[in-house]
């Protein structure tokens, strides 16, 4: 919740005069029962029609006010909601970005898009009601029974009985349906995986004949929330009903007691008349209320979930940054004695790591699925932090590198191809924003991406999301584009080179090598590997050999292993 | 029109609950009636009141009664709510089966060209607006209207003068609310659509979100999406103020029937008293009441109006998808059966779109059991051809056979069910590695799929998994990219179909296990027509026929030795390969 105050700040003002507002609005309604009081008293005893004209003219000024207060309150109030939202929408996405690998890998995507899209969007709606409704009930049911007492302190006594039931009823009511929210918005979660799912993976989906059987699925899912919303629905249906009655109760008592203190002749008809007219309000505004309840929960449960989300510590830098000063003459990398365990991993996935690479060394690293060889290169650029030991580049501390400085030095190929919405041109950009045209194509040239450009119609060339009009190698030769646009000291291609064939792959290492910055090849194909300067043999975590091709060929069984099952093939 | 289809398409929704609908109006019929009751007899008991001298017994009677009608009231309006919900949630629910079954009935030309964001976001998203907007009218339209009608009714009777004057008030409430109801809408749409635009790049962003990270891409994403942002809080602004300026104008409108049934009831009393059926000050106290509940529906029924354009927008665009013209049917087409494996094309012409035409005059001859490789630079275009081979997309002009039948004249399932597919790109669905294993054979028993496991050497890493092979895995789980790929394989070989579509179905995994993974295919391909995209120039040789792509096209074709003779493209990609 303190989120949710911290982003209304930016709107404090517009946050008190909307209740303001809407009070002086309340304010105008508390009084026509007077009014009445006044006909029925005053007016009809004398049979005075100008009287009751007077009344009825000023009933119409009392209308019109409150709708001048009522329209600027909910203007207020709209500006507040949609602006605290729209803050709210902005931290969240910075608090994601901001997030860290492991973090991410916990999180997933579709629980990010729902806290994103929904949660806010109900959040929004709860606050522009809180302002615009739930504040005036409190001053229109106060107000009445205050009212009430001017009227006749004794009678007014029955407010005072029934306005805590009242509360009480609300109260419950919100007590038992929150927690079922959360559920609700749960089961909505994994709605939301299930249709998502089947858009990413219709082709093998397909493939298999899922497709009924996905359907099957999906039904089941949307059955279960089915059935969670209804038994929250028919908790929220109880307050309503409830408060209608307790009302009415109080309308019994009151007309009884009105009766007794009129037979002796202490209260006359237009009090009671008033008196059941300040009751009536409350039933009017209570109902109204109750209904809101059911928003306003509602809210405060993705309010908590957003606020969950906005309580995480992102990646974290250490303080005093920036004092050491790069060595150049320092290895461009070393790891000492490096371990690394994911989280909630049983087995490090890396284990007493030591090597060096010098500036401008090419560098292949091979082994296994599972053997570490992705893990290794992942801790250049700190997307995760080793659990032990040191990984120093250019002679400084990773850890002690500012991200953003650390990783434009280190330019990061994924495994997995991951371009973007726009052209060619925007996606290569994202290497430096502002990269020349001649720099682009450079870049393109040397990942051996001309003919991309050549196909889609150069630099303007449009890419659709994840970059579905291109196919895997072309994708993949983009992404490598795109981290030479940054100029990196240090390059790590992460089995980026999979989809390429054997001949582009040559080019693409070719001119890789020109460039004269530290490359990291991870590859599971010794081609691509055999003419670095140093290959690191990965088993299970830890460097089963080292040294150049020739080197491991010598000394390195399971190299020599792997370099004899490639070359056999099938 | 477009807002008539989403209409009647909510009407098709709600048929199935006709009677919990008939159920609802009768509560609805007597929540109302209750709630008009109640202040009649508290009017009555207020004229029982005067000073000095109160009529006791019809007191009681008149308080018992309001005590019987807010109790029927009460029960009914709780029975409202509870068949509401029942209906509603229903609805939402059903509306969401349609959408979602949808999407497997769309051809996949649809689904490539859309963002995925949008269309789940149409499922999830829409879907639940729509259904808030059903709700509210449920709630509170149909009680709306019987309080309304009810409150004149009893006016007329009792006096109706007074009736009369409300009922010519009341139009301007009405036209009111239809003046800031048209407005909204335009409002909503905008809302609707600056919001989609943020979440569609939201969606992006968020899905590769290491990526940006990688780039510190943050910043510049920051500035995008504050854009953005922006847009929408400008939107919503307005689409929210507007909507929210119903409920004042109304009341305002209440209040000047409440002023007129002040003044007009006052002069009513003045004018009958002492005739012989006055109208009492208990009466004007009941009018007045009415008025105040006579306003409240106004305030709900234009509520309802305002969120339902709001719902409609939605409705629509769930309507939209449900109603995208769908792959062409091939209910009572023959299945394929179990195919030998001869797949032929005849002058087969494709492209993805119109203006730029990718494959003209193929032809091929493929003999069961025939090991066809295709290869060529990247890029060139060779997923097409399992796009078609598949039937995801289908030919333009020719016909493409397996075993002499044209793939369109036979079902998609029973053609697919015959070949066996990996892709380079893995994808695993959220369930247990089981559930993802058993997917093409959900009969397999417990030792087929361990030795398909076995087979794609997926087992050694599964049996170390938490669950083993009950662990819940998914597409961004933790399993890395070749252990992916093996469980891809493993897949497939529980499935052990007459075809196999390889598309580079080793990229991701190291080249020991590779090797014995080839083995594990080799033996799978034996007897079978194999379709093996590939770099790989042992696998390449050993095809019986080789199909070389470029820029989309296929270029040559022929047997390693065939080609290497003709001295064109092949050759010198052979060369060029030895190199690497």
């Amino acid at each position: 919740m303190k989120y949710l105050f911290s982003c209304l700040k930016k709107y404090r003002v517009e946050a008190v005069l909307a209740p303001l507002f809407k009070l002086l609005e309340a304010v105008m309604e508390l009084l026509v029962p007077l009014v009445v009081r006044a006909i029925v008293n005053v007016g009809l005893p004398a049979g005075d029609k100008g009287y009751l004209v007077h009344a009825c003219l000023l009933l119409v000024l009392f209308g019109a006010t409150g709708l001048a207060f009522s329209l600027t309150a909910q203007f207020f109030a709209a500006k507040a909601a949609v602006g605290t939202s729209a803050e709210l929408r902005s931290r969240l996405f910075s608090k994601l970005q901001s997030l860290s690998f492991t973090q991410i890998d916990d999180m997933g995507t579709s629980s990010m898009l729902t806290r994103m899209t929904s949660d806010t969007q109900q959040v929004q709606t709860g606050v522009n009601m809180t302002l615009r409704l739930l504040l005036r009930s409190p001053i229109v049911v106060f107000g009445a029974a205050i009212m009430a007492f001017v009227v006749d302190p004794m009678t007014a006594l029955v407010f005072v009985g029934v306005i805590p039931l009242l509360a009480a009823v609300v109260f419950a009511v919100m007590y038992f349906t929150v927690p079922r929210y959360r559920a609700v918005q749960e089961k909505l979660d994994g709605v939301y995986l299930s249709a998502r799912e089947n858009l990413t993976g219709a082709r093998v989906l397909r493939a298999f004949r899922m497709e009924e059987k996905e359907e099957t699925r999906f039904s089941e899912k949307t059955e279960r929330l089915r059935k969670a919303q209804e038994s929250v629905g028919k908790i929220s249906a109880v307050s309503g009903p409830l408060t209608l009655l307790l009302v009415n109760v109080a309308v019994i008592i009151l007309i009884q007691a009105g009766a007794i203190r009129a037979e002796a002749g202490i209260l006359g008809q237009g009090e009671v008349i008033a008196l059941y007219n300040y009751l009536a309000l409350i039933l009017v505004e209570l109902v109204k209320f109750a209904n809101l309840i059911v928003t306003v929960t509602k809210s405060v449960s993705c309010m908590k979930r957003i606020g969950n989300v906005l309580a995480l510590e992102g990646e974290t830098e250490n303080d005093d940054m920036g004092a050491e000063n790069f060595d150049k003459d320092a290895p461009a990398v070393r790891f000492s004695d490096v371990s690394f365990t994911y989280e909630g991993g049983s087995a490090p996935a890396l284990s007493g790591i030591t090597f060096s690479a010098g500036r401008g060394e090419t560098v292949g690293i091979l082994g296994g699925t599972g053997s570490g060889k992705s893990t290794l290169v992942r801790l250049l650029p700190r997307f995760y932090a080793a659990t032990e030991g040191k990984v120093e580049i250019f002679g400084r501390d990773v850890e002690s590198i500012p991200l953003r400085e650390l990783r434009g030095m280190v330019g990061y190929v994924p495994q997995k191809v991951a371009l973007f919405t726009g052209t060619i041109a925007s996606n290569l950009r994202w290497g430096r924003e502002d990269a020349t045209d001649e720099e682009l194509l450079a870049a393109a040239e040397t990942a051996q991406a001309e003919d991309v450009l050549e196909a889609k119609g150069g630099l303007g060339g449009e890419v659709a999301q994840a970059g579905r009009n291109l196919s895997g190698g072309q994708r993949q030769r983009l992404t490598i584009a795109r981290a030479l646009v940054k100029k990196p000291e240090i390059l790590v291609l992460d089995d980026a080179s999979s989809a390429l064939d054997y001949a582009t792959d040559a080019r693409l290492r070719e001119a890789l090598s020109r460039l004269g910055c530290t490359v990291f090849y991870v590859s599971q194909r010794v081609a691509s590997l055999r003419h670095a300067d140093k290959i690191i043999v990965l088993d299970e975590g830890s460097i089963a050999g080292m040294g150049s091709h020739e080197e491991l060929m010598a000394h390195c069984p399971l190299y020599v292993e792997i370099v004899r099952s490639q070359t056999e093939g099938l | 029109m477009k807002k008539r289809t989403a209409f009647s398409g909510i009407l098709r929704c709600l048929k199935p609950y006709a009677m919990w609908i008939a159920l609802s109006l009768a509560a609805a019929l007597v929540a109302a009636a209750g709630q008009l009751l109640a202040p009649f007899y508290a009017g009555r008991a207020v004229d029982c009141i005067l000073e000095g001298a109160v009529r006791w017994e019809e007191l009681a009677g008149d308080l018992l009664a309001i005590g019987l009608s807010s109790a029927g009231a009460a029960a009914a309006m709780w029975l409202l709510g509870v068949s509401n919900h029942h209906i509603v949630y229903g609805v939402l629910c059903d509306v969401r089966w349609m959408a979602f079954s949808k999407i497997s009935r769309l051809p996949l030309r649809y689904l490539d060209a859309r963002p995925y964001g949008d269309v789940a976001n149409v499922i999830v998203a829409d879907a639940e607006q729509f259904s808030d907007g059903l709700l509210l009218a449920f709630n509170q339209f149909f009680t709306g209207i019987f309080t309304i009608a009810g409150v004149l009714g009893v006016m007329l009777v009792m006096r109706w003068q007074v009736a009369l004057a409300v009922f010519f008030i009341t139009p301007l409430s009405i036209l009111a609310a239809r003046f800031i109801s048209s407005r909204t809408h335009t409002s909503f749409r905008r809302q609707a659509e600056t919001r989609a635009e943020e979440a569609a790049f939201v969606d992006e962003m968020l899905g590769d979100l290491k990526v940006v990270k990688a780039f510190c891409r943050e910043e510049k994403n920051e500035e995008i999406f504050g854009e953005k942002n922006e847009a929408l809080r400008r939107a919503s602004l307005r689409a929210v103020f507007f909507s929210s300026t119903t409920n004042p104008t109304t009341r305002f409108i209440n209040s000047l029937v409440y002023a007129a049934v002040a003044v007009l009831g006052g002069l009513s009393v003045i004018a009958t008293a002492g005739t012989v059926a006055p109208f009492t000050a208990g009466n004007l106290m009941t009018f007045l009441s009415y008025a105040n509940q006579y306003t409240k529906p106004f305030n709900e029924i234009s509520e309802v109006l305002a969120e339902f354009q709001n719902a409609l927008v939605c409705a629509g665009r769930i309507f939209s998808l449900v109603g995208e013209e769908e792959e062409p049917s091939d209910e009572g087409l023959p299945a394929l059966g179990r195919a030998r494996g001869e797949v032929t094309a005849e002058d087969v012409a494709f492209s993805y779109t119109p203006e730029r035409e990718l494959i003209k005059g193929f032809d091929l001859r493929v003999k069961p059991g025939m090991r066809v490789a295709i290869v060529g630079p990247t890029g060139c275009g060779k997923t097409t051809l399992v796009n078609l081979l598949m039937r995801f997309y289908d030919v333009d002009a020719g016909v493409l056979a397996v075993d002499g039948k044209d793939i369109r004249t036979v079902t998609r399932a029973s053609l697919r069910e015959n070949y066996g597919m990996v892709l380079q790109e893995t994808w695993l669905k959220e369930g247990t590695v089981r559930e993802n294993l058993v997917m093409g054979r959900p009969d397999c028993t417990e030792e087929e799929m361990v030795a398909a496991a076995k087979a794609a050497h997926a087992h050694s890493f599964i049996r170390l998994l938490p669950q083993g092979y009950d662990t819940v895995i998914g597409d961004e789980g933790v399993l890395s990219a070749g252990q992916k790929q093996l469980l891809c394989i493993a897949r497939v070989m529980v499935c052990r179909p007459p075809m196999l579509i390889l598309d580079e179905a080793t990229s991701n995994i190291d080249t020991r296990t590779e090797r014995l993974v080839q083995e594990a295919f080799a033996e799978l391909m034996e007897g079978r027509t194999s379709f093996v995209v590939a770099h790989r120039l042992s696998t390449i040789e050993n095809a019986d026929l080789i199909l070389v792509m470029k820029a989309g096209k296929v270029v040559e074709q022929g047997t390693h030795e065939e080609l290497l003779a003709r001295e064109g493209f092949y050759a010198s990609l052979y060369r060029a390969g030895f190199s690497g």
